[in-house]
């Protein structure tokens, strides 16, 4: 039988980022340096948490609106949409997709960001949304601007949006950014070049995508997401004991 | 480089940076926005097992903790089946109320985490392999953190289900083995179980490539 819960491809670490990244001088300290243990995927790994629609707010995905008080947020009117597949290409419903991403100025509502750029009374800054049956996300926000860290003395985040997906498995669960096309600070972003693979990187640009812009209202860009793919195992089921 | 026999190559990781609160725990930054937030209590009233508290503190390579990190738990009900349509045991009720998942931030000045949970039951193995022993599965991002990191918290009072567990022992060292061990003890009437990760140094934690 065809088992649509089979166990997830090894993870290909040629297109991510290995753990110590010198260039990222964060990732020095916080980086294991013996070889992960590669484990065969077990019950433990081919599960994981699932979400309901009805446990977000109906303005979750709109961060245009969801932190409004007296007026919308400053900044470019910007749909973020995409559609989340797996590595079989087949798209992933029913998916939670969160994001977070500074203000029109660079700076986060966060209580550690110093950065002196302004807050925005009217920017909260993060979303969440379910994917539909085609596996199918959209978000309206305004792009964010790039800010300073203190990475070298004069390193600068390119615009980003950071993403979250939860798969059908714990094993498929990703954290990236997404970054908009045309950007010069992604060549000298430290964050991004801890991508060894330019062609993954490339990955990673959303595409400015006219058609689904709203024309007298907000840009649009594309974002895809493609998590682990599952074996469909034939005929044995070797991952369940009984 | 190895070139892929997918149609697809999975999306790259990138770290969380240092403002992961805002989209995965916005109370933890500073503001209120959802109606509905996730958390690090996993219990409803009704919920079936032993009621316990995972907390620890993650290190990194100097030994300092790690304040900035964001940690997720996924496990099982105290029958020992994962709130899943994957999990078809037999004989193990599902508990509908129960997702079995959690989430937190490790705290902005001492860096200690928790969560509050149950005592997860046994889950078979792979076929051919012995029932593993009752574990919680956690996966860990922050700054520094290219591409989240996960690893199996065990129960060290679990000693003969932990002996025979099937992935405690395919890990080559003995030693490293203990890595994956919460440690229990009573406090104030309530079961804790004391689970540090160190991310790199003498005493770094097994991580798995799942
Ligand atoms: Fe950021």
């Amino acid at each position: 039988m065809v088992d649509e819960f089979g166990e997830f491809y090894q993870r290909n670490r040629d297109v991510q980022p290995p753990a110590f990244t010198p260039g990222y001088k964060t990732s020095a300290l916080r980086s294991p340096r013996i070889p992960l243990w590669s484990l065969q995927n077990s019950l433990s790994e081919v599960t994981g948490p699932m979400f309901r629609p009805d446990e977000l707010g109906p303005l979750d995905h709109d961060l245009i609106k969801n932190y409004a008080h007296d007026g919308d947020p400053v900044g470019e009117r910007t749909i973020i949409h995409g559609q989340v597949l797996d590595e079989n290409a087949r798209p992933q419903a029913g998916v939670l997709v969160e994001i977070w991403q500074a203000n029109a100025g660079g700076r986060y509502r966060h209580v550690n960001d110093r950065y002196f750029a302004p807050i925005d009374p009217n920017f909260g800054g993060c979303g969440r949304t379910i994917t539909d049956a085609e596996g199918r996300y959209a978000f309206r926000t305004v792009k964010p601007g790039a800010y300073p860290f203190r990475n070298h003395i004069n390193s600068w985040r390119p615009a980003h949006v950071h993403v979250s997906i939860f798969g059908s498995g714990f094993a498929q669960r990703l954290i990236t950014q997404m970054y908009f096309e045309g950007d010069p600070l992604i060549r000298h972003d430290s964050i991004a070049q801890t991508i060894p693979d330019p062609a993954a990187i490339e990955r990673l640009v959303a595409k400015l995508d006219l058609n689904a812009s709203i024309p007298l209202d907000s840009l649009a860009y594309r974002f895809d997401i493609v998590l682990r793919g599952r074996r469909s195992t034939l005929f044995e089921n070797k991952l369940q004991g009984n | 480089m190895k070139h892929s026999i997918n149609p697809l190559e999975e999306t790259p990781s990138q770290t969380a940076g240092p403002y992961v609160h805002i989209g995965l725990i916005p109370q933890q930054a500073g503001f209120e926005i959802f109606k509905n937030n996730f958390s690090n209590n996993l219990l409803a009233a009704d919920t079936k097992g032993e009621r316990i508290t995972i907390e620890g503190f993650v290190f990194d390579g100097t030994g300092a903790p790690v304040r900035d990190l964001m940690l997720e738990i996924w496990q099982a009900n105290a029958a020992g089946r994962y709130n899943h349509p994957a999990d078809r045991q037999h004989g193990k009720a599902l508990e509908p109320g129960f997702r079995g998942w959690g989430r937190t931030g490790t705290d902005f000045s001492s860096g200690l985490y928790t969560f509050e949970t149950i005592k997860p039951g046994s889950v078979n193995g792979r076929s051919g392999t012995k029932p593993m022993a009752p574990h919680v599965s956690l996966w860990m991002v922050s700054r520094g953190i290219n591409i989240g990191l996960s690893t199996r918290m065990y129960f060290d009072d679990e000693t003969d289900a932990n002996a025979a567990d099937p992935v405690l022992n395919l890990i080559e060292h003995p030693a490293r083995r203990k890595t994956l061990l919460g440690h229990r003890s009573t406090r104030d009437g309530k079961i804790v179980y004391r689970f540090d990760i160190h991310l790199q140094g003498a005493h770094e934690t097994v991580f798995f490539d799942v």
